[in-house]
């Protein structure tokens, strides 16, 4: 039975984004619209437990976040002429968006807002906690915990961030056609950001971050409805391919369950073949992308029947093409990794020593994971013990000690054995 | 309406040994940049090099007169517009006709100015 309370909690997931796109046309301020939708969900809290829940939530917010602005404007007319406002296009009109849930406006509304909080004027950092702030909904406190800094330290990047966008005026729009490229490129890395931050949380106590991941998938698939291009398509085609295996990634004590070891039975077959159907669109809509080239990678995991089935070979040529997209140390170390599922574990461990010297993997914890699990492999224990000892001082979160504690035990057991 | 100035940047050195092929260039892009921009362009200049700049500056004193740029870099201002434009991303569209910023030694910094309402 849902309550008044779950009732709030659901609209604000759902309708957050738009509600907020819809008020910041009336301030023309991100501030003032962050405080009129607040307040909106604030009087919703009140209300909806006697009133009952209204039969459109999402027109509800919109009108109350709207009229408070309106308010506001009125009150305070004379002091914000002064004030630098958000920039709109003169030709954006919209209905009024008050007699259905979800009229087109509102999804224009909120790519707009997307595109805002992903202008390529803003530091990506800046980016990204924008759009989970503004966009996702969630509090600065949340961002802040996602991204391992103090809540100060993000309220005051937070701050930085909205006082550029009205001081330079970054415009509220979407980007015209010639722009398109560059900016769908800063969103979509924002999007994917969002979401490998969600699926290895690297503090806490879980592996996977559900809010986060949802978060990301849900904008992707905004994106992708609202620009069916190359990219978007390949983004949401990687996302759906990596969530379809979420079930099984964790342990029911959340520890992490390697590739090999998943019940590939639960994986989520809908959204696998989604996933497929979107990375064959993205292919067909323009050159590779860097994300359809990763999905392409994920379907290749997807569709092999066992782990053992696994097509080593095709991944690590997708792993080349991947490679001259995105030259990335992570993508070279993944790429080894294949390489050594292919041609054997030594083959792995000599690929591996070949990415010791890149700086950026000097302190990552997957690299020593890689190596120790090679070595596992090769029944190389005191190695193996000094690689396990490696990863596990490199690594935060919780799920992943957990996992590592238990190999590097069992490597102990074997070497004294 | 917003004001912007944009400031051009580049590698002094590099400025010096141009070939005649870049220079035409340079000179094509502002070309360019003076017809888009028309009258949004309030103010322009080329920042003579900057060993012919003079800093004044004192901590409380009366300031002295030095010789040189106030900050010694290798990539020094060499001109700027002070243009109008709607929004950020107008700047920033209009800037991309100036070569500089197509080329690695040098680049334009675009920043509002303060909106005195």
């Amino acid at each position: 039975m849902s309550t008044p309370g779950d009732a709030v909690a659901a609209a604000h997931r759902a309708h957050w984004a738009g509600v907020l796109a819809a008020t910041v046309r009336i301030t023309r301020d991100l501030d003032t619209a962050e405080e009129c939708v607040q307040d909106a969900y604030a009087q919703a809290l009140r209300t909806w437990p006697s009133g009952g829940v209204p039969d459109h939530p999402a027109a509800w917010l919109r009108t109350v976040a709207g009229n408070r602005a309106r308010d506001l404007l009125r009150r305070e007319s004379v002091w914000r002429r002064a004030m630098p406002l958000l920039v709109e296009e003169a030709t954006a009109t919209a209905p009024d968006p008050q007699d259905a849930d979800e009229p087109p406006a509102v999804a224009d509304d909120t790519l707009r807002l997307i595109f805002t909080c992903c202008h390529p004027a803003l530091s990506r950092e800046a980016r990204v906690a924008l759009t989970l702030r503004l966009v996702c909904g969630l509090s600065t406190a949340e961002v802040a915990r996602a991204f391992l800094v103090q809540e100060s330290t993000m309220a005051a990047r937070i701050t930085r961030a909205k006082k550029k966008i009205a001081a330079a005026r970054i415009p509220y729009r979407v980007p015209t056609a010639e722009e398109l490229p560059e900016r769908v490129s800063a969103v979509c890395d924002v999007v994917h950001l969002v979401f490998t931050t969600g699926s290895n949380a690297p503090v806490g106590e879980t592996l996977v971050r559900d809010d986060l991941v949802g978060s990301a998938v849900g904008l992707a698939r905004t994106l992708h409805r609202l620009l069916p291009v190359a990219e978007p398509a390949g983004l949401l085609a990687l996302l759906l391919l990596i969530d379809a295996r979420r079930a099984t990634r964790t342990d029911d004590d959340g520890r992490p369950v390697l590739l090999e070891d998943q019940d590939r039975s639960w994986w989520d077959r809908e959204m696998i073949t989604e996933g497929i159907d979107l990375l064959t669109e993205s292919l067909r809509a323009g050159p590779p992308t860097r994300y359809a080239v990763q999905a392409a990678i994920a379907a290749v995991h997807a569709e092999a029947a066992t782990f053992e089935a696994t097509d080593w070979s095709e991944i690590v040529s997708l792993y080349d093409v991947l490679l001259r997209l995105w030259p990335s140390p992570v993508v070279k170390l993944n790429q080894a990794v294949a390489l050594g599922m292919r041609d054997g574990p030594e083959a792995g461990l000599v690929a591996l020593d070949r990415l010791a010297a890149e700086p950026a993997l000097a302190t990552y914890r997957y690299l020593s994971a890689a190596r120790a699990d090679f070595l596992r492999r090769l029944g190389q224990w005191p190695e193996a013990v000094t690689a396990y000892e490696e990863a596990l001082v490199l690594t935060d979160n919780e799920a992943e000690r957990a996992f590592l504690t238990r190999r590097l035990a069992e490597v102990r057991r074997s070497q004294e054995a | 309406m917003s004001k912007y100035m944009l400031l051009i940047y580049g590698d002094e050195q590099q400025w010096e040994t141009i070939s005649a092929e870049d220079m035409a260039e340079i000179d094509a892009g502002h070309v360019a940049f003076q017809k888009r921009a028309g009258d949004r362009i309030l103010a322009s200049g080329q920042l003579e090099p900057s060993s012919t700049a003079t800093t004044l500056r004192g901590d409380g004193e009366a300031p002295a007169v030095t010789d040189g740029p106030f900050l010694e870099t290798k990539e020094v201002l060499g001109g700027f517009y002070l243009i109008e434009a709607a929004d950020l991303d107008e700047a920033v569209a209009l800037s991309r006709e100036l070569a500089e910023v197509r080329h690695a030694h040098s680049g334009v910094e675009i920043k509002p100015l303060v909106h005195h309402g």
